[in-house]
């Protein structure tokens, strides 16, 4: 399955590319606002602020492209900021596409970032996170998304209070953890993925 | 509730892994790519390399390395090391790496931290901190800073770094245990997770390290003599109590 990467210049991309062509897809990165409209699967990865994110989304007309998308139905993934990308104005600047309601806050615990391995929860049955209940993913973030509707959330974890670690709604999903640096959990959940977007 | 996270750390001199005792007397340990698919597979939490010959070599081996590294790893790695300034620790982070850790150009000029917090995030900037009784050493312990290490650690944070990884150069590689009045001592003074590193003999110090407030303990000579004792020691912090991965 063919796989693109809307890529708005926030650096290395190989890691997850490379996780999603051990599960089986064709991966490509490219600013191409056609290709992001059109492929399979587009995924938004990476790292940053949501801010500047955001415009390295607008400068290809990439964000128009995945607005397309997801009125056409056609799956997205948002990986970390990709996922925070997806909501709201973000508590460290900047607003990203608001496909799903709810702001983007500064995680409140002891210790921040959010780093490290962490249990997934899952709180309703949902195909992106089948299987995952109770596996540990790699977490590395200091803000994350709080959705309007509780009904997009299908995993969470606990660090200093609940943090929403997967959304998914129609053909919309996001990730706040790193599939491609979970070992295991991780490749199931990417897996997952590929399934999901086949059939929505 | 995040996990403990056990650390190996793999110094690469001459595309080789070493090791050696309070900084001095290398010995070979084996090659870095396969070392860190061994550890990743016997459920390492995540890897450093410190790429210790940086300097007199220049970046291209080890840009090499990272990119490997990144494309066959699937935990996440920190790359460190001679790290000189703003376009180093770039290059590192575009090649692959998760996180970057800077130790004395970060020491020489703290607005780097701030520069990549604001353009890769926080969690992407680790900041290295080489203590002797307390007092931050840079050059690869060859030189004292005049400098408490806990109040670099708080200013280190201040200007950006997400996770600080502390080691003392007293307690490297003697696997007498980590130096537990300054991991205690920085961990208390920061908001950020800290790395305890040098010293690891058994996983009793691990567990006095996390007593002490470390998110997260570096490994190094004990697993590169036997890789299989990293899962040993995973399952001995849990019959210990401790929250850690399995």
């Amino acid at each position: 399955m063919r796989v693109v990467f809307a890529d708005y210049g926030a650096g290395n991309l190989g890691s997850v590319a490379s996780a999603l062509s051990r599960a089986g897809a064709d991966t490509s990165i490219t600013v191409d606002p056609a290709e992001v409209r059109e492929a399979p699967l587009a995924i938004i990865a990476g790292v940053g602020h949501v801010e500047s994110a955001a415009r390295g989304l607008e400068r290809n007309g990439l964000d128009k492209a995945i607005h397309d998308r997801v009125t056409a139905g056609r799956p997205v993934l948002g990986i970390c900021v990709g996922m925070q990308l997806l909501f709201g104005a973000s508590e460290e600047g900047g607003s990203g596409m608001e496909i799903f309601g709810g702001p983007v806050r500064r995680v409140r615990a002891e210790r921040v970032p959010h780093m490290g391995w962490n249990t997934l929860e899952l709180t309703r049955p949902a195909e992106l996170v089948d299987g995952l209940e109770g596996e540990d993913v790699y977490f590395a973030h200091s803000y994350a998304v709080e959705p309007t509707d509780d009904g997009v959330v299908v995993a969470v974890a606990d660090h200093g209070g609940r943090i929403v670690a997967a959304v998914q709604q129609g053909a919309v999903a996001g990730v706040q953890f790193h599939p491609e640096r979970s070992a295991r959990a991780g490749a199931r959940v990417l897996e997952n993925v590929l399934a999901w977007s086949r059939s929505a | 509730m995040v996990k403990k996270r056990v650390i190996p750390c793999l110094d690469v001199a001459g595309g080789r892994v070493v090791k050696g005792v309070n900084f001095v007397d290398l010995r070979e340990m084996g090659e870095p790519i396969e070392l860190a698919t061994r550890y990743s597979e016997l459920g390492a939490d995540e890897l450093v390399f410190l790429d210790i010959t940086a300097t007199l070599e220049g970046r291209g081996p080890i840009l090499e390395l990272i990119g490997r590294a990144s494309a066959e790893l699937t935990i996440p790695f920190t790359v460190g090391g001679g790290v000189t300034g703003l376009d180093d620790a770039r290059s590192l982070l575009r090649a692959g790496a998760d996180k970057v850790a800077v130790n004395r150009a970060a020491f020489d000029d703290p607005s780097i931290l701030t520069a990549l917090a604001d353009e890769f995030g926080s969690q992407a900037v680790v900041c290295a901190i080489d203590a002797r009784a307390g007092e931050v050493v840079t050059h690869a312990g060859k030189t004292p800073r005049g400098r408490d290490a806990v109040d670099w650690a708080v200013e280190a944070v201040e200007r950006g770094a997400g996770e600080l990884l502390v080691t003392s150069i007293d307690a490297d590689g003697t696997r007498e245990g980590y130096d537990l009045p300054l991991t205690r001592a920085v961990s208390a003074a920061v908001k950020v997770p800290v790395i305890a590193s040098g010293g690891a003999g058994e996983a009793l110090h691990l567990a006095e390290a996390y007593a002490v407030g470390a998110e997260a303990a570096i490994i190094a000579s004990i697993v590169h003599e036997r890789p299989e004792r990293l899962p040993e020691l995973k399952i001995e912090l849990k019959e210990m109590g401790w929250n850690v991965r399995i």
